[in-house]
């Protein structure tokens, strides 16, 4: 028992020395990172799409997502619009979200169209 | 007594002089801005920071942009900091929240002068700043432009002059105004280093084409584009 509570003080401060960020949900990740261009919602129609050339892809279409499998999904946003042959306006998000935290995104994309 | 007057009159005047800056800082900036670091290192310890980390402020700021701007502080983020907090649905896209966006405080010439100073101080460490600086040389700004949105897509998020471009990020027109030319290319070669939560991608720009791009926005600030306004 003490022991076990040794190991997970140590783990604990371990992870809190390490640089990486902590993990978070695909709800706050969606908010931080999509918004600004796929929207509060999710339809395409976010803050910044006056001005570009690519509108963003809207989310809550099942039409739109239906053709997209899972693993294509998690390619472009870990590596951006133009690993699949798409936009240079979709960022790779590698650098800010983990795998796990993109694999919950894809999740969360298929709740958002209702979608498989 | 008399020394013991003296004496004290002579820490007041020493503290004031040495850390007044810090006092300012400490007393009316530190509810928005963080100024000991860490960056945050979750999404909602980011939505909570009121204004952007000031911990580092002396490896980013130019000092002569700085102080001017605290005395006469104007907009740099259109929809404020953080977007997301700032927005509500329209029509055709999200709009901005104008009634949510509060105009920044002022400071006397005095005080801008002496929190300029302490804030210079404030150095980020070798392992933000990154290995690579900016070489020099210019770059017209239509050949930059192509770099900037063309190429990377840069103008998603960010306006290359007033009314034009993405909303999310910081106006670029002013940017090597208020910005060392070698914090731009740390942090577009790497804006993690800084700030793990920053929605501000890594877009991997090759080396060369950064160089091109901190030169653009140098070009862009010489055309003072945020002066027509
Ligand atoms: C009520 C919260 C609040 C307080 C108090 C506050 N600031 Fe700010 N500050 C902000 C916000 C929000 C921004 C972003 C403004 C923008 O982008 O237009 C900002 C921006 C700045 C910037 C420019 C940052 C950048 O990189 O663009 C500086 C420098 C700054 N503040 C310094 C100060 C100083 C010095 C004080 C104290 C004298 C102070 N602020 C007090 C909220 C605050
Ligand atoms: C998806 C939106 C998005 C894209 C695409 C984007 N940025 Fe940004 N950028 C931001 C946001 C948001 C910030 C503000 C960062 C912060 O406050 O943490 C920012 C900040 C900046 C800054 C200012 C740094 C600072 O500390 O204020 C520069 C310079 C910049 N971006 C350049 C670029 C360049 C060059 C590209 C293309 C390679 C680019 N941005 C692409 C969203 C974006």
């Amino acid at each position: 028992m003490r022991k076990n509570k040794l190991f997970l003080t140590l783990f604990v401060s371990l992870l809190m020395l390490s640089s990486a960020a902590w993990p978070d949900d695909a709800e706050d990740n969606y908010k931080n990172y999509c918004w600004q261009c796929h929207g509060m919602t999710g339809d395409g129609m976010g803050l910044n799409v006056q001005d570009m050339s690519v509108q963003p892809r809207d989310h809550t279409s099942a039409k739109a997502m239906g053709g997209r499998s899972d693993a294509d999904l998690f390619k472009v946003i870990k590596e951006g619009g133009l690993a699949i042959d798409k936009s240079v306006l979709m960022p790779p998000w590698r650098d800010s979200l983990s795998d796990d935290e993109i694999h919950d995104l894809v999740k969360y994309l298929r709740k958002l169209c209702q979608c498989s | 007594m008399k020394y013991l007057v003296l004496l004290i009159a002579l820490s007041v005047s020493g503290v004031a002089l040495a850390d007044g800056g810090m006092d300012i800082l400490q007393k009316r900036c530190v509810s928005c801005h963080d100024l000991s670091g860490p960056a945050a290192q979750s999404v909602q310890e980011l939505w909570q920071r009121k204004g952007p980390d000031l911990f580092y402020a002396g490896s980013k700021y130019n000092a002569e942009w700085l102080e001017k701007w605290l005395v006469k502080p104007r907009r740099i983020r259109p929809a404020g900091h953080h977007s997301i907090q700032h927005i509500k649905p329209g029509d055709k896209r999200d709009m901005i929240d104008a009634t949510t966006l509060r105009p920044h405080m002022a400071l006397s010439p005095s005080d801008a002068e002496e929190v300029t100073e302490a804030l210079m101080k404030l150095k980020a460490t070798a392992e933000m700043m990154g290995t690579t600086v900016f070489k020099g040389g210019s770059i017209s700004t239509s050949f930059g432009e192509m770099v900037f949105d063309k190429f990377n897509g840069c103008m998603a998020c960010h306006e290359i002059e007033p009314g034009f471009g993405g909303l999310s990020g910081p106006e670029v027109y002013t940017a090597a105004k208020r910005y060392q030319a070698d914090y731009l290319v740390s942090f577009i070669t790497n804006p993690q280093a800084w700030n793990p939560k920053t929605p501000m991608p890594n877009k991997h720009v090759s080396a060369p084409n950064i160089q091109k791009i901190v030169q653009y926005l140098q070009a862009l600030a010489r055309e003072n584009r945020d002066e027509k306004k």
